[in-house]
């Protein structure tokens, strides 16, 4: 039976269809779940994809954590459930201190949207074993705010425990401290990553097919737990 | 609250015909106020005058270029490929497969320029409230930008803020921008045009209609809360009947909130997918008195609304300016009783204010009323379509002989290859022919996950369909100098830069939306560039088979008495059976053998080199030939198709030198070019010719591809050889410029200003 993977949809939420898209090409089920709705449906993993929910109205993720499907997330993620954010969604996890840190406002002030290479630094996490740790690939990024910041503690505790998922090689494109594009909990269930894999599935939309690796993964991890 | 004492009733209005009324505040002429007058036999109520100023104003009236826009239809080609054609939201065009499109341009450039992000900002909003309003989903967005001189003062306050707006309304909606132009002109300091353009698909059966059909049937609004934003002239009511203490600050441009339009979408499309509606329009510009007229007068004829339940973000507002108020993300939908409740669930769902307004009658009238007394009582026809039309007075310009004359034979042209090297690289450089990534990066173009083609290629091209790869492209161009210089000409040569764009993609051009920027029609000079353009379009759409669908007429674009250059901007729908099979403008093949297509004349009025070089204008544009562009077409679409050519390049601004650049540098490889023997190295590098096109040809399918050119009697050229190791535009016999120098320069303009 295919893995099932909830998709969240929150008002503003923009690649909750491209997210869902992925999940198929990987081979695995995309379940919608609704921000109103408590229940995760029996999925086995969950993606908040990228947007702006809520407007970002106060802070990019403010107000997205409150909603009653991110209690339920929540609590899952603590007993394991997988979890990756994509950009907004990497800004509702640190907002939900499932992650450490925050992200602010690109450097540049600008918003930016790029073909941009990293380096998977981990691949290890329950979403990236389909890479190989070192491995360079390019995905898209795009956002306003996609600076990541943290104090020298976390970072240090983040770089000691290899959890920094992947980094921007080439140029940093918006001041993120470390160079960190994306980062994990220490269970390595729980990924935040401010580039777009759902947006590399080909050559035909994308800027060729290194993000598939992230969906790939979680259809076979899950499998084999 | 307002005090009802103080109301303009239609009671009142009858019993006090006298009263002054401040029509010429509102930008009415005296005898369209004497027509008011004669349509309801009595004066109008304040509230009635609201709606008749903005109505009969140029902007929504259309009345100084309805008698020549009257060509679009009457010159239209017999086309199965119309759905719904010109006088609704936007036209709809078969996309195949049962995929139904719908596109349309829009300006929005006074507001741009008083306030640069949100005129901007909004300028995105409205045209997508257009492309949602048809039943369709919108899939992307494209702007059409015009600025003054990159050095200009002006150009760093309004550029930033134009684009930032561009890019945060579309960006916060989830559309992929997918493509258009930047343009740099002295003409425009002062007056930036800012054209928008959205497309969106639905199927065929799911086309929606802005009408109130149906006694009884619920006039519902729905979305934002109106406020006092984008009033405008409503203030002289006010204060004309008025004299309570307001909220004095006000901002005259519209204040958009993108994540409000997102829910909007998402609840429209959940409403559309159950077909909960009878009619529905969206709320642009003015407001709510173009709404309830247009519906009403498009449906069964009559509606009665209560104008005091609208809901309020500012409670001090009065009947006049709720008409007039321009507040964005805001619908409205007629409903019949028994689908009402379904339809406020949806819209509870999406956490959107929905409030049932009105009711459709068959009184004939539209009638509203604040707090139970009435207000309005007009024949809603009278508002929406009868307003006044205008003969405008039309003379060809005084300098237009003296502009032609000058031609600027005289102009010192480079000759040795050094002055070649040298202009190619300055040219390369130059504001309107640099690299427009510093722009086209603060948008999101990967969104929805089916854009296939994006800036800097020719046109945009989105997936419609996932299972069978069918999709569209679309191109917007257009040159203000050509069309300054010869305006009929100018105005197909836009059409046909379009045209050629979406069919070096692999597309077949189907339909034209158009932008028309012009001066003040009150100025019979600009009239005769509009009324000239209008027809040369108008001729141009007949010879090539697509038909306009829809558009915005912009006048008043200048500064003082000095009009803007007459600038139609065309965009031109295609569509494609295999996305797959799309072509890129990138060189990708090594040892590929590039052909020029197409004839090169000594063709330089209106240049892009003139004006770079020497800041000239004058002589004639380049001769268009639409025969020969629709069998350039052809090959491209037949050579893509059949897999003959592995990139093709539309030729343009700056002539094939320019176009051979950007195929090395977006390919990232070299190109050995060979001249013709006979020709003259400067012309042939840097004319402006129309019809022309390069495509680079596998060896293995030269004999079919020239093969098919020599049976269908185009002109071709064998130009060069692509060469990934040369890593160099190699002119043999000329100069060699290195990719890098190359892209150094092209890519340096736009960040050393910005930046």
């Amino acid at each position: 039976m295919a893995v099932r993977v909830g998709v969240v949809t929150f008002p503003g939420s923009l690649d909750d269809r491209d997210a869902a898209r992925a999940v198929r090409v990987a081979g695995a089920e995309a379940i919608p779940l609704w921000h109103g709705d408590p229940s995760l449906h029996d999925v086995d993993a969950v993606i908040l994809p990228g947007g702006f929910s809520y407007g970002d109205y106060l802070r990019a993720g403010a107000i997205a954590r409150f909603s009653p499907v991110m209690e339920s997330i929540i609590a899952g993620a603590r007993d394991g459930l997988p979890v990756l954010g994509i950009c907004n969604g990497f800004q509702v996890l640190c907002e939900s201190h499932l992650l450490p840190g925050a992200l602010v406002g690109n450097v540049g002030r600008k918003f930016v949207c790029k073909p941009q290479q990293l380096r998977v630094e981990n691949a290890s996490t329950e979403w990236t074993t389909a890479y190989r740790a070192g491995q360079q690939i390019t995905i898209p990024l795009k956002n306003m705010d996609g600076c990541y910041v943290a104090d020298d503690r976390t970072l240090d505790e983040l770089e000691g425990e290899g959890r920094v998922v992947v980094r921007y090689v080439s140029g940093n494109p918006n001041g993120s401290y470390r160079d960190i594009a994306g980062i994990t909990n220490q269970a390595g269930n729980v990924v935040g990553l401010m580039p777009h894999p759902e947006h590399a599935l080909d050559d035909l939309t994308g800027t060729g097919a290194d993000g598939l690796g992230f969906f790939l993964g979680i259809a076979g991890a899950v499998v084999t737990a | 609250m307002t005090s009802t004492a103080s109301l303009d009733t239609v009671e009142a209005a009858e019993a006090s015909p006298d009263r002054q009324q401040p029509w010429a505040e509102l930008g009415m002429a005296e005898d369209e106020y004497r027509r008011v007058r004669d349509i309801l036999g009595r004066r109008p109520t304040s509230a009635e005058l609201a709606i008749y100023s903005v109505m009969w104003s140029e902007h929504c009236s259309y009345k100084s270029s309805r008698v020549h826009l009257r060509q679009f239809g009457e010159k239209a080609p017999k086309t199965d490929a119309l759905l719904v054609g010109m006088g609704e939201n936007a036209g709809v065009v078969d996309a195949g497969d049962g995929w139904a499109v719908t596109f349309k341009i829009e300006s929005h450039n006074h507001p741009s320029y008083v306030e640069p992000y949100q005129g901007a900002a909004t300028g995105v909003g409205g045209i997508v409230r257009d492309i949602l309003t048809m039943g369709a989903r919108p899939i992307g967005v494209m702007d059409s930008l015009r600025f003054g001189p990159l050095d200009a003062p002006d150009t760093a306050r309004v550029l930033p803020g134009v684009v930032a707006g561009v890019g945060g309304y579309g960006n916060c909606l989830g559309l992929p921008n997918v493509g258009g132009e930047v343009v740099f002109d002295d003409c425009y300091t002062g007056n930036p045009l800012v054209n928008a353009l959205c497309v969106g698909a639905m199927r065929t059966d799911g086309i929606k209609l802005a009408k109130a059909d149906g006694p009884g049937n619920k006039v519902v609004l729905f979305g934002a809360r109106t406020g006092g934003d984008g009033i405008g002239g409503a203030s002289v009511l006010a204060s004309a009947t008025f004299d309570d203490a307001k909220p004095s600050k006000r901002p005259s441009v519209q204040v958009g909130d993108p994540f409000a339009e997102k829910v909007l979408i998402e609840c429209c499309l959940e409403i559309f997918a159950q077909d909960l509606v009878v009619g529905i329009q969206d709320l642009g510009a003015a407001g709510l008195s173009c709404a309830t007229t247009e519906l009403a007068a498009a449906g069964t004829g009559g509606m009665d609304v209560d104008l005091d339940v609208v809901p309020l973000r500012d409670p001090t507002l009065v009947p006049e300016e709720i008409l007039m108020s321009e507040s964005q993300e805001r619908m409205m939908a007629v409903v019949t009783p028994e689908q009402l409740d379904a339809f406020l669930a949806v819209c509870a769902k999406w956490d959107v204010t929905a409030t049932v307004i009105g009711t459709v009658t068959d009184t004939g009238r539209l009638r509203m009323r604040w707090h139970g007394e009435v207000i309005v009582d007009i024949p809603p026809r009278t508002a929406a379509h009868e307003g006044p039309v205008y003969e405008r007075p039309i003379e060809r310009p005084h300098d237009q002989d003296v502009l032609i004359q000058h031609d600027g034979r005289n102009l010192p042209r480079p000759r040795t290859p050094a002055e070649l090297r040298t202009a190619v690289l300055r040219m390369v450089a130059s504001p309107n022919l640099a690299d427009k990534s510093w722009i086209t990066d603060q948008y999101d173009r990967f969104v929805l996950g089916n854009t296939v083609l994006a800036q800097p290629e020719d046109a945009g091209m989105i997936r419609l369909d996932e299972s069978t790869q069918r999709g569209i492209a679309i191109s917007v161009d257009g040159n203000s100098r050509y069309t300054r210089l010869d305006p009929y000409t100018g105005a197909q040569l836009a059409l046909a830069e379009a045209y050629r764009n979406v069919a070096t993609t692999g597309a077949r051009p189907l339909a034209v939306s158009d932008c028309l920027n012009f001066g003040s029609p009150e100025d019979p000079a600009v009239m005769w560039q509009f009324s000239e353009a209008v027809r040369g379009l108008a001729d141009g759409c007949l010879a090539l088979g697509t038909p306009v669908t829809g558009g915005n007429v912009s006048f008043y674009n200048q500064t003082g008495t000095t009009a803007i250059h007459p600038t139609p901007v065309i965009a031109v729908l295609g569509v494609i059976d295999d996305v797959s099979r799309r072509t890129r403008q990138g060189f990708v093949t090594d040892g590929a053998l590039v052909y020029l297509l197409g004839d090169t004349k000594d063709e330089f009025g209106g240049s892009e080199w003139a004006y770079a070089t020497h800041g000239f204008l004058g002589g004639t544009p380049p001769q268009v030939d639409l025969e020969r562009e629709k069998l350039l077409a052809d090959i491209l679409i037949n050579a893509s198709r059949d897999g003959l050519i592995d990139s093709a390049h539309d030729l343009a601004e700056g002539g094939l030198v320019q176009a051979l650049v950007e195929a090395c540098l977006l390919g990232h490889a070299g190109v050995r070019v060979t001249l013709p023997e006979d020709a003259d190295p400067f012309v042939a590098l840097f004319s402006e010719s129309a019809g022309r096109a390069i495509v680079s040809v596998p060896r293995s399918e030269e004999i079919r591809f020239t093969d098919m050119c020599s049976a269908r009697g185009l002109p071709h050229a064998r130009i060069g050889v692509v060469d990934v190791l040369e890593t160099a535009l190699n002119v043999q016999g000329q100069f060699s410029v290195s990719l890098r120098e190359l892209r150094s320069a092209w890519t340096s303009t736009l960040p050393a200003r910005f930046a």
